[in-house]
C-alpha cells in the first residue's frame, strides 16, 4: 500500500511533459519506422518536428495528404514534397537476358552478386532473388515467374529501402508524374549489349534524336530527362530494341501490376 | 597406433586414385599465355613491361605495390603482346600480360645462382619477395610477409603442409615423392630464416609412400614427419598446428600467437628455387582430373597457360563438363569457362559431368546438428547462417561467424541441403562491411 502511494506520487512528481502535438503527430505518421525522413522512425520524427528541427514534408510515405495533417498539427504552412517513385530499370527477365552460370545459391541478390560478380551476364541488369521484395515495407515489389523486379508506381510510396539494398543499383527514385522510363542498367557497348539481352540499350541515340529535350545518351546508355519529360512518349515505338517503357500503358511483361490510367483496361 | 588430428571434420571420397600414381609430366608451351598481374592476396601488381616488348623467362612484368604484394614474372620467352583485362579465375576481367612465347624458352641473364650458406635471414626474405613466392596451398597470401613476423612473437615450431585434404589432388603428393630432395632444401632454409627449435612435416597418412620417403631421406636431419589421420580439413592452417602441437590459435589470431608458422611443401620447393638459382616462381604442379577428363595427369604448369590448353593435353573432354573447378572440389573457384589462365594457387583442375554435381532443393533445417559436429572450428553454422540470411549482423558476428575457414564441411553435411557456407560468407561480409562503415 505504502509502495503503491509512493509509486502514485512518484508517477506525477517525476512524469515527464510531453508535447501534445508530438503524441498527435505520432497518432497520424503512419507508424513503419521506415527511416526515410533522416530520422530513428516516426516517433524520432516526430520529436524532431515539434522542435523544429524537420519540415514536415519529409516523409514520402505518407504523401501529399500527411504533409497538411502535419503541418495543421503544428500550425505552420507546408508545402507537399514532390511525390516520387521507384522504379527498377531494367525488363531483362531470364528469358531475355542471358545467365553466365547456373546459380544454384542463397535467395538473395547480393550473396548472387559476391559470388564472380552475380549469374546475370548484364553487369546493371536485375538479378531478380528479391531482396528488394523482402526490404520494401509496403508489399509495392514483385517478382516475375522470369525473375524480374517490378515496383508498383500506386503502393510505393519512395521510401527508398529498396535502393540500399540493391547491389546493382538498378532502382531509381523518379517523379511520380514521369511514367515513361528507358529500361536498362548497362553502360557496355551496343554491339555487347545484344549479345546478351534482348531488350537492353544499346545506345543508337534514336530516340534522343526523336525527342531532343527529353532524352540524354551518356556512356552508351540512354536515359529521361525527367524534368523535360513531356513528349518523351514519343520515342517508345521508334526504339529498335522496345527498351523504352510507359507505366501508364503498361508494366513490364509478366508483371501482375496494372496501370492506373490505362482506359483500355478499364473498357474491358 | 592412433593417429593425430582435430576435432571435427568430414570423410569426403578423396577419389586420388585418378593420379596418385602417375608422374609429374612437363606440360608443352601454347601459342598464348596470359599472366594476370593479380594472382596472390594483397594488392596487384603493376605491369613494368610494353606492348611490342621483348620478354626473357623469369623476367619481372608487374612490380609489387606495398608489403603485402609480389611481383609477377614473365612464364617463358617471347613478344608481350597486350596488356589488357582479360577473364580471370576470380570469375571477372583483370588486368593480364598476355605474352606470345618466342620458342626459344630462355631464361633472363640476370638470374643468379647462390650458396644459400652466404645469406643472412633478410636475404633470404628478399629473395622470396623477388621471386615472387606466394603460399601454393591455394590461399596464394605472399610468402616474405608470413616469413617476416613481428620480434615479440619468435615461432618456435616450423610446421610444413604435405597434408593435401582436398579430394582429388595430388600435385603435393608427387611433388613430395618426384622432388624432395627441393622440398627439403626448403625446408632447411625456412628453418634458417625463423630460427625454428621443431621442424614438421605433416603428411595425411593416405600417402604411405611418401611419409616412407621423407622419413628415410631425413633419418639426420632434426626433421620430423608427421603421418596424420584422414580426414578434411586436416590441411587447414588451424587444423593442422592443432593436430601437430596440440596448440588452439586464438579467435581472431594468427599462426604466430601460438608460435607456429606454417608453410605448404610446395612452397618450401619454390623458396628452394628462389634462393638458390633466383628463379622466380613460374610454374607449379597442377593436377588435371576429375570424371570428364580424358587422360587425368600431374602437369607441371606455367602461369598463365589457359585451362583449354590444359585440356588439350590431357587427351580433351569425355563430354561436356557439368562443372569446372580450379583448385579442389571443397574449396576451389568453380569456373565460367576454359578461357582463364592457370594461378599461381592452382593446384588442380577438376572436371565433373553433370551427374556428379549434387543438386537437391533446399529444405528446412531439422535440427539435426550434423553441421555443428562437422565444423572444424567448433561454431554453429546452423545458427550463424540462420542469422546471416536474415542480416543481423550483430548475431552474426556474436556467434563468431569471423572465425569460419569457409571449408565447406558443414555444407557438406547438410541433409536439407542448405547452403550454409554460402550464407556464413554472406554473413561475414555484412560483418566486415558494417565495421568499415564504423570507422568512415
Amino acid at each position: 500500500m505504502v509502495a503503491a502511494i509512493a509509486l502514485g506520487i512518484a508517477a506525477k512528481k517525476f512524469a515527464v511533459e510531453v508535447d501534445p502535438r508530438e503524441l498527435a503527430a505520432m497518432e497520424v505518421l503512419p507508424g513503419i519506422n521506415c527511416g526515410a525522413c533522416g530520422f530513428p522512425g516516426c516517433a524520432g520524427y516526430s520529436k524532431a518536428l515539434v522542435t523544429g528541427k524537420a519540415e514536415p514534408n519529409l516523409c514520402p510515405p505518407g504523401g501529399a495528404e500527411l504533409v497538411t495533417k502535419l503541418a495543421r498539427i503544428l500550425g505552420v504552412e507546408a508545402t507537399a514534397m514532390a511525390r516520387q517513385t521507384a522504379v527498377v530499370l531494367c525488363q531483362g527477365d531470364n528469358r531475355k537476358a542471358q545467365l553466365r552460370f547456373r546459380y544454384l545459391g542463397l535467395e538473395d541478390c547480393n550473396a548472387a552478386q559476391r559470388i564472380a560478380g552475380g549469374p546475370k551476364a548484364c553487369p546493371g541488369g536485375c538479378i531478380g532473388l528479391a531482396s528488394c521484395q523482402r526490404a520494401c515495407p509496403f508489399d509495392a515489389i514483385e517478382i516475375t515467374a522470369d525473375g524480374l523486379a517490378v515496383i508498383s508506381r500506386e503502393k510505393c510510396t519512395g521510401c527508398r529501402k529498396c535502393l540500399a539494398v540493391c547491389p546493382r543499383d538498378v532502382i531509381r527514385m523518379t517523379p511520380y508524374e514521369s511514367s515513361v522510363h528507358v529500361m536498362c542498367n548497362s553502360h557496355d557497348k551496343g554491339a555487347v549489349v545484344r549479345k546478351y539481352c534482348q531488350v537492353g540499350c544499346i545506345g543508337c541515340h534514336i530516340c534522343h534524336k526523336t525527342v531532343p529535350d527529353a532524352y540524354k545518351v551518356e556512356d552508351f546508355l540512354a536515359t529521361v530527362v525527367y524534368e523535360q519529360d513531356a513528349q518523351a512518349f514519343e520515342a517508345i515505338a521508334k526504339c529498335p530494341t522496345k527498351c523504352i517503357r510507359d507505366f501508364n500503358e503498361a508494366y513490364p511483361e509478366g508483371s501482375t501490376f496494372l496501370p492506373i490510367n490505362n482506359d483500355k483496361s478499364d473498357a474491358a | 597406433m592412433k593417429l593425430r588430428t582435430f576435432k571435427g571434420g568430414i570423410h569426403p571420397p578423396d577419389n586420388k586414385h585418378w593420379t596418385s600414381h602417375k608422374a609429374i609430366e612437363d606440360c608443352p608451351l601454347p601459342d598464348e599465355l596470359v599472366v594476370p598481374l593479380s594472382q596472390h592476396i594483397g594488392a596487384p601488381s603493376v605491369a613494368c613491361v610494353e606492348v611490342g616488348q621483348h620478354v626473357a623467362k623469369g623476367q619481372e612484368i608487374g612490380s609489387a605495390k606495398g608489403f603485402v604484394s609480389v611481383p609477377v614474372h614473365a612464364s617463358t620467352s617471347g613478344e608481350v603482346v597486350a596488356i589488357e583485362n582479360r577473364p580471370h579465375p576470380f570469375g571477372t576481367s583483370l588486368p593480364a600480360v598476355v605474352i606470345k612465347p618466342d620458342g626459344e624458352d630462355s631464361w633472363s641473364s640476370n638470374l643468379q645462382f647462390t650458396d644459400p650458406g652466404s645469406l643472412t635471414s633478410d636475404e633470404v626474405i628478399e629473395k622470396v619477395r623477388q621471386a615472387g613466392v606466394v603460399g601454393m596451398g591455394g590461399a596464394a597470401f605472399p610468402a616474405h610477409v608470413k616469413m617476416s613476423p613481428p620480434p615479440e612473437k619468435p615461432i618456435r615450431t616450423l610446421l610444413f603442409n604435405g597434408v593435401e585434404c582436398e579430394p582429388y589432388l595430388t600435385s603435393d603428393h608427387r611433388m613430395m615423392l618426384e622432388e624432395s630432395e627441393r622440398v627439403l632444401q626448403g625446408v632447411a632454409l625456412l628453418q634458417y630464416v625463423y630460427g625454428a627449435e621443431r621442424v614438421v612435416i605433416g603428411i595425411e597418412a593416405n600417402k604411405p609412400d611418401a611419409i616412407a620417403l621423407l622419413k628415410k631421406q631425413c633419418a639426420d636431419a632434426p626433421v620430423e614427419i608427421l603421418p596424420l589421420a584422414v580426414k578434411y580439413p586436416q590441411g587447414a592452417e588451424k587444423q593442422l598446428i592443432a593436430a601437430a602441437t596440440g596448440r588452439e590459435v586464438p579467435s581472431g589470431g594468427l599462426p604466430m600467437d601460438v608460435g607456429v608458422a606454417v608453410h605448404n611443401v610446395s612452397t618450401a620447393a619454390a623458396v628452394t628455387d628462389a634462393v638458390m638459382l633466383g628463379r622466380p616462381l613460374i610454374e607449379r604442379v597442377c593436377t588435371v582430373t576429375g570424371p570428364a577428363i580424358r587422360e587425368p595427369k600431374n602437369l607441371r604448369v606455367r602461369i598463365g597457360m589457359p585451362l583449354s590448353h590444359l585440356v588439350e593435353v590431357c587427351g580433351g573432354l569425355v563430354e561436356e563438363p557439368g562443372k569446372i573447378i580450379l583448385g579442389g572440389p571443397m574449396m576451389g573457384f568453380t569456373q565460367l569457362g576454359f578461357d582463364v589462365p592457370v594461378i599461381r594457387g592452382s593446384s588442380g583442375l577438376l572436371l565433373l559431368r553433370e551427374e556428379d554435381i549434387a543438386k537437391s532443393p533446399e529444405g528446412p533445417c531439422i535440427r539435426c546438428a550434423r553441421c555443428v559436429q562437422a565444423c572444424p572450428m567448433n561454431l554453429l553454422p546452423t545458427t550463424i547462417a540462420a542469422y546471416a540470411r536474415r542480416d543481423l549482423v550483430v548475431e552474426t558476428e556474436e556467434y563468431c561467424a569471423m572465425d569460419c575457414i569457409e571449408c565447406g564441411s558443414c555444407s557438406y553435411v547438410c541433409p536439407a541441403s542448405i547452403p550454409l557456407v554460402q550464407s556464413i560468407r554472406h554473413g561475414k561480409a555484412a560483418v566486415l562491411a558494417k565495421k568499415r562503415n564504423a570507422l568512415l
